[in-house]
């Protein structure tokens, strides 16, 4: 509350670019139809997590994936957590970009 | 608003114009503006009708001040139940303006694609001007309130959920409506921004205008200020632009102005707030 039109708080960001902001980023990936591409996703995941359990045991959860997009460029980005080694033998990280 | 202009408009045939009013988002000021816009446009003279496309929901004829006068509705009229001239309510403020008003208690699938275009065919014949007060949404309703639309007003606030249904609404103007569709020219697609509030775009609160403009890319027709008039006139069943003078009644008379291809400056109105003496002396701003 201020009493006479100013106050002692730091003043806070101004929230009407935050907004505009966010809907800038947010529209041009709807517009571009890029927000379609996630509807895979969950379908991939399940399919990879097949793969991989025919060689390993691994969690539903240590698969991991996400789409990014900057720019006119979309990666795809598959991350699969390892069991331990005391667990299995050997292991690694798979990250796999992909253009969209 | 000439004499002469309004003897010459009534003297030729209708143009049968479909102007429809839509947001996507609910809230934003659709009916308010659909009967402001219709009512500003009728009292220039031009024939104007204005339909009601929320079914089930139906609002327009209490912002309209006609919700005891309805008797048949648009649904009835696409089911053969009643003719148009039983359904259509005569605005008792001006004779240039009619209401059509939906009905209550069907739901949105009483309304066809075909029965709507019969019904605005039969509309264009006697009628300048053909306002469609769309639903909120994107379903049914929402889409045959646009389908045949040669214009649209895309209502819209300052607010990010309100500018992002409007991006969305603008993209299905141009690609499911009839233009869209059978390759004509493109539905002209304008903004009207509702709730503008100048001290707290001033605050930096709230996007400006040209923020607005510059994401959603398509041109402005007015800028409609929050104001204490629109809740006011909706509590005794008049559009803003028939009860007295208020920023916002301005603001809609210039939008259709522009509506209307007239070059009108774009002026800021801000509803004041009476000082002092003007709260004692109860002068109105």
């Amino acid at each position: 509350m201020s009493l006479f039109g100013f106050s002692l708080k730091p003043r806070r960001p101004k929230t009407a670019q935050t907004a505009k902001d966010r809907l800038q980023i947010l529209l041009a990936h709807e517009r571009s139809g890029s927000s379609q591409v996630p509807d895979y996703l969950p379908k991939l995941q399940q399919d990879i997590l097949e793969v991989i359990r025919k060689y390993m045991t691994i969690a539903e959860d240590d698969v991991d994936i996400r789409v990014e997009h900057k720019d006119d460029i979309s990666s795809l980005e598959i991350n699969i957590e390892m069991p331990t080694p005391e667990q299995k033998k050997s292991g690694a990280q798979t990250s796999k970009p992909a253009k969209s | 608003m000439t004499k002469t202009e309004d003897k010459a408009l009534k003297d030729k045939a209708p143009l049968g114009k479909v102007i429809v009013i839509t947001s996507g988002k609910g809230g934003v000021g659709k009916t308010t503006s659909a009967a402001a816009i219709s009512a500003a446009l009728a009292k220039r003279g031009h024939k104007t009708v204005v339909i009601d496309f929320d079914v089930g929901l139906r609002n327009l004829d209490m912002i309209m001040g006609c919700e005891r006068r309805v008797v048949f509705d648009f649904i009835n009229v696409i089911q053969g139940e009643a003719r148009l001239k039983q359904a259509l309510i005569k605005d008792k403020r001006l004779d240039t303006l009619s209401i059509l008003p939906t009905s209550q208690t069907r739901d949105k699938d009483a309304l066809t694609q075909d029965g709507v275009e019969k019904v605005l065919n039969e509309l264009k014949e006697e009628f300048d001007y053909i306002v469609c007060d769309s639903p909120a949404g994107i379903e049914r309703g929402a889409q045959l309130a646009m389908y045949f639309a040669d214009e649209a007003v895309v209502v819209t606030n300052p607010e990010v959920s309100s500018v992002r249904d409007s991006d969305r609404v603008l993209g299905l103007l141009s690609s499911k409506t009839k233009r869209a569709e059978t390759g004509g020219d493109e539905v002209k697609a304008q903004v009207l921004l509702t709730r503008h509030d100048q001290r707290r775009i001033d605050a930096g609160e709230m996007m400006t205008i040209e923020d607005v403009l510059e994401i959603l890319a398509v041109p402005l027709l007015g800028v409609i200020p929050e104001s204490p008039a629109v809740l006011r006139a909706s509590n005794v069943g008049t559009p803003v632009v028939l009860d007295e003078p208020s920023a916002a009644s301005r603001a809609y008379e210039d939008a259709v102005a522009r509506l209307l291809g007239e070059e009108v400056e774009m002026r800021i109105g801000n509803e004041k707030r009476p000082g002092l003496f003007g709260r004692i002396f109860g002068r109105s701003a």
